[in-house]
């Protein structure tokens, strides 16, 4: 994220942008460390959680990228029948509400599950999927497709001119291209899910199989709701940001800054796609492991779908406003940021990964309650919320492509004044459009599936999706939730697919 | 609101919802989640509410028992809520160390299991906790006969979830300072801890455990509403630990005649005989009719089990320790 060398773009919306990130992370975790009193220490309890989140992060987020290497580098060098709607569908697991994946998951390889159903079968012992390993499969599942997405994207990014180049000089294309690509992708794709899984909480304890299991954030959860100790809530809350700031740290010092130049968007072409049959095993595989649990969430939700209370449909249209709203207020927040560049943003990128949702929501809690009635406000913080935390995710996807357009063609366009809003609107727009889609895209779904901080403050009449698939199951109707969740699960694939559509012109 | 007008409510309108009612005046009660959503009591028992008060009965939903005292905290004094309803007695004390809530006043001839003298907190209803298997299934008869067995049970995190809890002081309540051994012993039967009783109980009906920790009420559920009998609820030597449901008025109220109505119309026929049907609990007081059908079919216990607030806010934290501790070998 170079700054280009003359400011070309306005300050304020970046500003602005930043400072929205800046309220809704530290500002909300001042807001609940403002209520505090502190007496508040870290015990025993505490350090073996830290313990087990960071553990669990590091070899969850390091075998998603491991994972998503080869099924990436085969999706960039394969064209089949049916590549794109494959690329949606893979991205499925990580819209999903958690409770959704985790049954699809124990559908698959639970007590009762597929796998454990073929190995009895076949007169071997069963095994559990409880424990340790549990919680890195979901992660892996959950994170696995994000990793895919990301790292795809770094491979589409390299211009087919160098492709030639690399054809013509008959070099490696590994060696010359892909390996410093990664370089740069790899570490930062880490970083992303390393912090997603430092601040899971269901997943980890749901499979975790007991107190084992416990993170940092499951301890902020029982702060907050059980010991209302706030002064403990925000202390640990500080913890998960230093593991944020060190993750970071480490990351950006082995990150590569690419040095190739520019290319002129041209059809990637390539001379190097021999053994196409090992790319084609990489990508059976993946899609077996990601699809089979999805495809049980749609089996288990079929029965119910037929019959789903009105309300729900009422509540679907409240989530897609809400994903649509967030997702164009995301993308907006991710371009200015990318726009303006620099250090600070770089950091302000991975803030709110590292951002506890509970401290958000009892932060943004503290900050509106004097004003005025929560639930009245329910949609648009969460909105707001929502877009904040996909902000990292859509500059990930952004940044790297406007930072290209800025050091390819930043000084042509001082060259001929051509700067601000026509700067962005004639050279910016169009270069980045697929990035942007995708971001959208993200951002839309990942709001549609978010049970956070509408849990705090939603009343009757501003249910969202997720939140009336819970209230479902919270009554007995576990078919209906089912049939929710599908419901879920589609408009978020939906409106996915819709905004990345739109972002993309050829891919 | 039955029909929601979705624009005024995206963009943020606070006003559009009270506009028109503003003569009337509002009786706003605090409770969980589930009690509020269109499938739990409320939508009944504001109907019912409604019809002699001559107000607007307006509920706030917020998450379990457990976050309900979390968001009255959060608000403090400056709360708008009259009533709240959903604490548990795990959660009494720590509410009334608030100092927000005033005497509830009312005489009433419960039909709980125990004697009931809180001055602040009024039941409304009231189960038993159990761990619910399948109808055919060797049933273990006790707690330790369960920790001794090869049965696979899905709890859920005292940490996090209220059932949670009542396991904890259930254990706590029937074996006192060896609570610790006998967690040790069920620790190999217990598959996993759930965030909260959803996903428990969604795991158990998946298959992916032999029983789930939940209510001696929950059979009646699926009996009643599914025609299915196949859900039992263990019942156990050593006795079953209660949960009761209580509802209190807060001190600050602006409506304290409409407050003291409502407590009184708790306890009347009109609110208990929506309970059972919609929370799945017993009736604080047994309606005229009595209980629905189906109700008589339930697994009743020999012996119940409650701490006293006081007593289970006391020993809460060193349970937490013994249980974490027992679980985490």
């Amino acid at each position: 994220m170079a700054r280009s060398p003359v400011a070309i773009t306005p300050f304020w919306p970046g500003a602005a942008a930043a400072a929205l990130v800046l309220l809704l992370t530290i500002g909300t975790l001042a807001a609940v460390a403002w209520r505090a009193k502190w007496d508040a220490g870290l015990s025993v309890a505490d350090w073996a959680a830290i313990r087990f989140t960071i553990v669990q992060a590091l070899v969850s987020a390091g075998l998603s990228v491991v994972l998503a290497i080869p099924v990436a580098r085969a999706l960039a060098r394969r064209r089949f029948a049916g590549r794109q709607m494959l690329i949606t569908l893979l991205g499925a697991p990580f819209l999903l509400p958690v409770i959704v994946a985790v049954l699809g998951l124990l559908a698959v390889f639970g007590r009762g599950g597929m796998v454990n159903n073929a190995l009895t079968g076949l007169g071997f012992e069963p095994i559990s999927i409880f424990g340790f390993h549990g919680v890195v499969l979901a992660h892996v599942f959950f994170n696995l497709p994000l990793a895919i997405r990301l790292i795809l994207q770094g491979w589409l990014a390299i211009p087919a001119e160098r492709f030639r180049l690399a054809a013509t000089l008959n070099a490696s294309v590994w060696r010359m291209l892909e390996w410093p690509m990664l370089r740069a992708v790899a570490p930062s794709t880490f970083l992303v899910i390393f912090l997603i899984c430092l601040t899971s909480f269901a997943v980890a304890l749901t499979l975790g199989g007991g107190p084992r299991a416990t993170t940092v954030e499951l301890a902020i959860y029982q702060a907050l709701r059980f010991d209302f100790d706030l002064g403990r809530a925000a202390l640990l809350a500080c913890v998960q940001f230093a593991l944020c700031v060190m993750a970071a740290a480490v990351v950006w010092r082995i990150s590569l800054v690419d040095g190739m130049g520019a290319g002129l968007d041209r059809v990637v072409q390539r001379w190097d796609t021999d053994r196409p049959v090992l790319d084609y095993i990489f990508i059976a595989a993946a899609t077996v492991f990601l699809l089979l649990p999805l495809s049980m969430v749609v089996l288990r939700g079929l029965p119910g779908l037929f019959d789903l209370p009105t309300s729900i449909w009422a509540a679907a249209l409240r989530s897609v406003i809400v994903a649509i709203g967030s997702a164009m207020l995301c993308v907006a927040m991710a371009l200015a940021l990318a726009l303006r560049g620099g250090a600070l943003v770089s950091v302000i990128g991975v803030l709110p990964l590292a951002a506890s949702g509970l401290v958000v929501g009892t932060g943004a809690f503290l900050i509106v309650f004097p004003f005025v009635r929560p639930s009245d406000v329910a949609l648009i913080v969460t909105m707001l919320v929502n877009a904040t935390l996909a902000l990292p995710f859509a500059l990930r996807a952004v940044a790297p492509a406007v930072a290209a357009v800025q050091s390819d063609f930043g000084r042509l366009a001082i060259s001929l004044n051509l700067t601000g809003w026509s700067w962005v609107r004639i050279v910016v727009l169009p270069r980045v459009r697929r990035p942007l889609g995708f971001a959208a895209g993200l951002a839309a779904a990942l709001s549609m599936g978010d049970l956070g901080v509408i849990t705090l403050f939603a009343g009757q009449a501003q249910e969202t999706l997720p939140l009336a698939m819970y209230r479902l199951m919270g009554a007995y109707r576990m078919a209906d939730a089912a049939g929710a969740a599908l419901v879920l699960l589609a408009l978020s694939l939906a409106l996915f697919w819709i905004c990345d559509r739109g972002g993309r012109a050829d891919a | 609101m039955k029909t929601p007008t979705y624009l005024p409510a995206v963009a943020g309108l606070a006003l559009c919802a009270t506009g028109a009612l503003a003569e009337t005046p509002v009786l706003q009660v605090m409770t969980y989640d589930s009690f509020v959503s269109e499938w739990g009591p409320g939508p009944s028992v504001e109907a019912a509410f409604e019809e002699t008060c001559a107000c607007d009965l307006q509920f706030v939903g917020t998450g379990d028992g457990a976050a309900l005292l979390a968001r009255l905290q959060l608000e403090g004094p400056r709360t708008d809520a009259d009533i709240v309803l959903g604490l548990d007695t795990n959660l009494t004390a720590a509410a009334r160390e608030t100092g927000l809530f005033a005497p509830h006043g009312v005489e009433v001839d419960l039909s709980l299991p125990i004697a009931w003298t809180d001055p602040e907190f009024l039941p409304f209803d009231w189960g038993y906790f159990a761990f619910v298997g399948n109808e055919g299934d060797a049933a273990p008869t006790s707690l330790r006969a369960l920790a001794e067995s090869d049965v696979q049970v899905v709890i859920q995190d005292p940490r996090s979830s209220t059932p949670g809890l009542g396991l904890l002081m259930w254990v706590k309540a029937a074996y006192g300072d060896e609570a610790d051994a006998v967690w040790a012993d069920l620790a190999d039967n217990i598959v996993t801890v759930t965030p909260g009783w959803s996903e428990a109980y969604g795991m158990f009906l998946d298959g992916e455990a032999d029983a789930v920790l939940s209510y001696t009420t929950s059979p009646a559920y699926h009996l009643i509403a599914e025609d299915d009998a196949s859900k039992v609820a263990w019942r156990f030597d050593e006795g079953h630990y209660m949960q009761v449901e209580v509802a209190g008025k807060l001190a600050a109220t602006d409506q304290p005649e409409l407050a003291d109505q409502f407590l009184a119309f708790m306890v009347s026929d009109a609110f208990q005989s929506i309970i059972p049907t919609t929370n799945w609990m017993y009736p604080a007081v047994t309606p005229a009719e009595g209980l629905p059908e189906g109700f008589e079919t339930l697994m009743t216990p020999e012996k119940s089990l409650l701490l006293s607030p006081e007593d289970a806010a006391a020993k809460r934290d060193a349970a937490l320790d013994e249980w974490r501790a027992a679980l985490s070998q």
